[in-house]
């Protein structure tokens, strides 16, 4: 029989190894699954492990795809430390790419260069919009915000879906179902020649920076620790849990409708049918991988966008299916969740006569 | 305290005396053989020697008290004795047989019963089933209604056997504890610091019970740190020390203070009782508040009016699960809904205020819970000071004075004697009795001019203790005020000017100290306090 014991004291060591030993165990599971469908391990490991690393072009693409992960990661991060388990962050994320479109597309071939500030801003407003939703739906009715945040993740895309293939549709774009090319000013700046980065990726590492700070330095940020990891505490120190409640919830929503549309006026250049391949459920993953922390998240954004990389570069090289990268999120997942319970608990393998002896005294 | 028992027991004398006293014990019965003799037991935890050659034995019908401070390694004794865990060395004779304890199945089938400090109890099951699951498969019959509510009736338990144990108050929960013990019928009990939350009569009712099962034949071993309720019980007392056994004595032959140096080691100054004396302005002030019993609890509050003035120290006495918990949120500023001139604090209306804004006019309150409510567990000390102080304090234009942070808890460590690794150590890693001290000391420095205290002792060692009472004392002596939420009678009747009972959500009216007896005080707990003259 396998029993599990909570340890005394989990090490704050293991804790920080935990997501480095399942991104490990990833790889190896995925070295695995390589040998079997046929493919070189290591041909196969290359394009997740070096490929996503070499050379300018590559980074730029790290930059792309990191910058979408970061930000809903981070903003999740603040939501998980407030005891509020957000899930829609992709739901946030289109959002703010539909809010921010709106606004991209009223711009003309004379309007002012700043004029992306006005679309990043309206991004940020419709995601937090989006987030006001199920906040106010547990605040007032006391809804279970995972299932809301989730659900309204599929109620936002199916709104992106009429308006690409309805009014917003580029009346010359073959009836492909996608707004017209977003003017000059409506742009985000590339950061380097020669790559897709994009000025996307510094406004995620301003939002780690200010996550970090408010979550660390700040009061408003330690009442909202408090409300997530001891609610009678913050009752008892006068913290309200509505105040970490929205603030949780509108900060991640500005956060994703940035990544949102940081998306859509950066590399893609106009509205899609198809705004993000999952970078916001991918970010949960990133979140707990980067222990819910803005710098981990950070970090584990990178990790997240070069598997997204190597699965394309797999689906292109190799002639997998596209399904490889939810395959390896998942197990990194998967692995992460039994990491972080061995930190908390031991194994105890116990004599089946002695287990129907267990203690409950 | 003892003459009280003496006098509400009249037939004590008699049942001790048909039972043959503690000389018998002494030396007829050590040609005998012992119900539990311990030989030489160590056990080793990593980074302590938890007990070192302990060695100990209980007679038939013996009351055995086992003394130590906290962290003397009477918990580990008991564990081991129970077969929770093994140990390291030394050897257990069960009625002068060798045995060995795997689990504490082998402990309940010897007959060995235990009541743990610490509740191991089922909470979204009834009393009667809880009960039936610490009983073997074939005895479950035990555990019925009928054969409980005799059990119940007959030491005056007080429970009713199908009340859900999520809804009991920690005192309930503690008889639910000493029922499931007695229903396995055993040899021998123990008994872990039992009376820490036991209200004056239960206790009174639990030592006369106790007397009846050791003049039954069992034996009990009575873990404690309290002196009084030893001299008074037990026949026998081995004292711990840092794991060792100190001295096997006869309690009653010895004086309270020579046992408190035997088990601290050194001499301890009894804390002196202060005179009771006439009250200032009026600090804090309830008027008729009432407020509905929340979901899942059975008390409310029923017109509670009290006040507390400035000098004075009013003691709330009273088993839990009397209102005592809703009037610490009323008060505290934690409970919403109180109508806003149902309190009055520094002499303005206050039953809207929150607790940030309670603070600010002066008051602190310090809750039961100290892990999880008055500190975040994963938390180091330094962000738990953060959490109730004024904010002006705690930010510098916008951003936390770490630093200052780290120095007030360096300072409330040093102060009050907290034993922690450092200032920044998670409050989850401090004992029970230094996290105490800790948030003690944290409401203390934030200067307060009323402070709201539940169960301000519990479970803390004897010099922690007596330093916390005396704080509370200064507090009094300074011009503040102290409201003390205490199921402690000694510890009442030790520090409160005045008293009050709490008794089904209502609160009597408060009595000067030194007009308290016992028989007041049992009768205003079962809510009779009407025609007493306050």
């Amino acid at each position: 029989m396998i029993q599990l014991e909570p340890r005394v004291s989990a090490s704050r060591w293991a804790a920080w190894l935990s997501p480095l030993a399942a991104l490990a165990l990833t790889m190896a599971g995925g070295a695995a699954l390589f040998a079997l469908l046929g493919v070189d391990p290591w041909q196969g490991l290359r394009l997740f492990l070096v490929e996503p690393f070499n050379g300018l072009y590559a980074w730029g693409e790290l930059a792309v795809k990191s910058a979408p992960l970061a930000l809903c990661a981070v903003g999740l991060s603040i939501c998980f430390r407030a005891n509020v388990w957000n899930i829609g962050a992709e739901g946030q994320l289109v959002a703010g790419a539909v809010a921010g479109a709106g606004v991209a597309l009223l711009a003309g071939p004379e309007t002012w260069r700043g004029y992306v500030c006005l679309v990043m801003v309206a991004g940020m407003l419709g995601g937090m919009a989006w987030a006001a939703v199920t906040a106010w739906l547990k605040d007032r009715y006391g809804a279970n915000e995972m299932l809301v945040s989730l659900m309204l993740t599929y109620v936002i895309q199916l709104l992106l879906g009429y308006l690409v293939f309805g009014p917003w549709r580029d009346p010359y774009g073959f009836n492909f179902p996608q707004s017209r090319s977003f003017e000059e000013a409506a742009l985000l700046p590339a950061l380097w020649e020669g790559t897709r980065a994009h000025a996307g990726w510094l406004l995620a590492l301003l939002a780690v920076v200010g996550a970090w700070l408010f979550l660390s330095r700040f009061h408003a940020g330690f009442r909202l620790r408090v409300a997530g990891a001891a609610p009678a505490a913050a009752r008892y120190a006068g913290y309200s849990s509505r105040q970490a409640l929205w603030a949780s919830m509108l900060t991640c929503g500005a956060l994703a409708g940035l990544a949102g549309i940081g998306e859509v006026a950066g590399p893609m250049q106009r509205l899609t049918s198809s705004v993000s391949p999952g970078y916001g459920f991918a970010a949960v993953i990133a979140a707990f991988l980067g222990r819910l922390h803005p710098a981990g998240a950070f970090a584990a954004s990178i990790v997240m966008a070069a598997l997204y990389i190597g699965g394309e570069l797999a689906q292109s090289r190799l002639g997998m299916p596209a399904s490889i990268v939810g395959i390896f999120q998942g197990l990194a997942l998967a692995l992460l969740l039994l990491g972080d319970t061995l930190v908390r608990y031991r194994i105890r393998l116990r004599h089946p006569f002695g287990a129907a002896r267990g203690w409950h005294g | 305290m003892n003459l009280f028992f003496a006098r509400r027991d009249g037939g004590e004398g008699c049942r001790r005396a048909f039972y043959n006293g503690p000389s018998f014990s002494h030396h007829a019965e050590a040609m005998a053989v012992h119900r539990l003799e311990l030989r030489g037991i160590t056990k080793q935890y990593p980074g302590v020697l938890a007990n070192d050659d302990v060695s100990l034995a209980v007679a038939p019908g013996e009351i055995h008290a086992v003394l130590g401070e906290n962290g003397a390694g009477k918990s580990t004794l008991v564990k081991i004795v129970y077969g929770v865990i093994a140990p390291d060395a030394g050897e257990i004779l069960w009625n002068g047989r060798p045995v060995r304890l795997r689990a504490p199945d082998d402990a309940r089938a010897l007959g060995i019963g235990m009541v743990f400090q610490h509740f191991q109890l089922f909470e979204t099951l009834t009393v009667a089933q809880n009960v039936s699951l610490g009983l073997p498969a074939g005895r479950a019959s035990r555990g019925d209604e009928a054969s409980l509510a005799s059990l119940i009736e007959r030491y005056r338990l007080d429970l009713r056997p199908d009340a859900y144990v999520g809804d009991l108050s920690i005192g309930e929960r503690q008889r639910v504890e000493l029922l499931r013990a007695l229903a396995t019928r055993p040899q021998l009990l123990i008994l872990d610091e039992p009376t820490s939350v036991l209200s004056f009569a239960a206790r009174a009712a639990l030592f006369s019970t106790l007397r009846q099962l050791a003049s039954e034949g069992c034996s009990i071993v009575y873990i404690s740190h309290k002196l009084a309720e030893i001299r008074d019980l037990c026949d026998r007392c081995t004292v711990l020390r840092a794991g060792r056994t100190v001295a096997t004595v006869d309690p009653r032959s010895m004086s309270q203070e020579a046992l408190a140096t035997l088990m601290l080691g050194s001499a301890v100054n009894e804390i002196r009782v202060p005179a009771s004396r006439a009250g200032g302005e009026p600090l804090l002030g309830v008027r008729g508040l009432s407020i509905c019993a929340p979901p899942g609890q059975r008390v409310g509050l029923r017109d509670v009016s009290f006040e507390l003035r400035a000098g004075e120290i009013l003691g709330v006495a009273g088993m839990s699960g009397n209102g005592q918990g809703l009037l610490f949120s009323a008060l505290s500023g934690e409970e919403t809904g109180v109508p806003h001139d149902a309190i009055h604090l520094m002499g303005r209306p206050a039953g809207n205020l929150g607790p940030v804004e309670r603070r600010a006019l002066g008051l602190r309150a310090i809750p039961e819970e100290r892990l999880g409510r008055g500190s975040v567990p994963d938390m180091g000390l330094d962000e738990n000071v953060l959490l109730t102080l004024p904010a002006a304090q705690a930010t510098r234009r916008g951003w936390l004075r770490r630093r200052h942070l780290v120095a007030a808890a360096a300072r409330i460590i040093d102060r009050y004697g907290v034993k922690a690794v450092s200032p920044r150590t998670p409050a989850r890693n401090l004992s029970g009795g230094n996290l105490q001290k800790f948030v003690v000391g944290r409401e203390l420095e934030g200067a307060p001019r009323v402070l709201v205290a539940a169960q301000p002792t519990w479970g803390v060692d004897v010099g922690a203790a007596m330093r916390i009472r005396e704080a509370l004392i200064g507090l009094r002596h300074a011009g503040g005020a102290a409201l003390i939420i205490s199921e402690d009678i000694d510890e009442l009747l030790a520090i409160c000017d005045r008293v009050a009972v709490m008794a089904g959500g209502s609160l009597s009216p408060a009595m000067a100290r030194d007009r308290l007896n016992a028989e007041i005080l049992s009768r205003w707990m079962e809510g009779r306090w009407d025609h007493d003259p306050a």
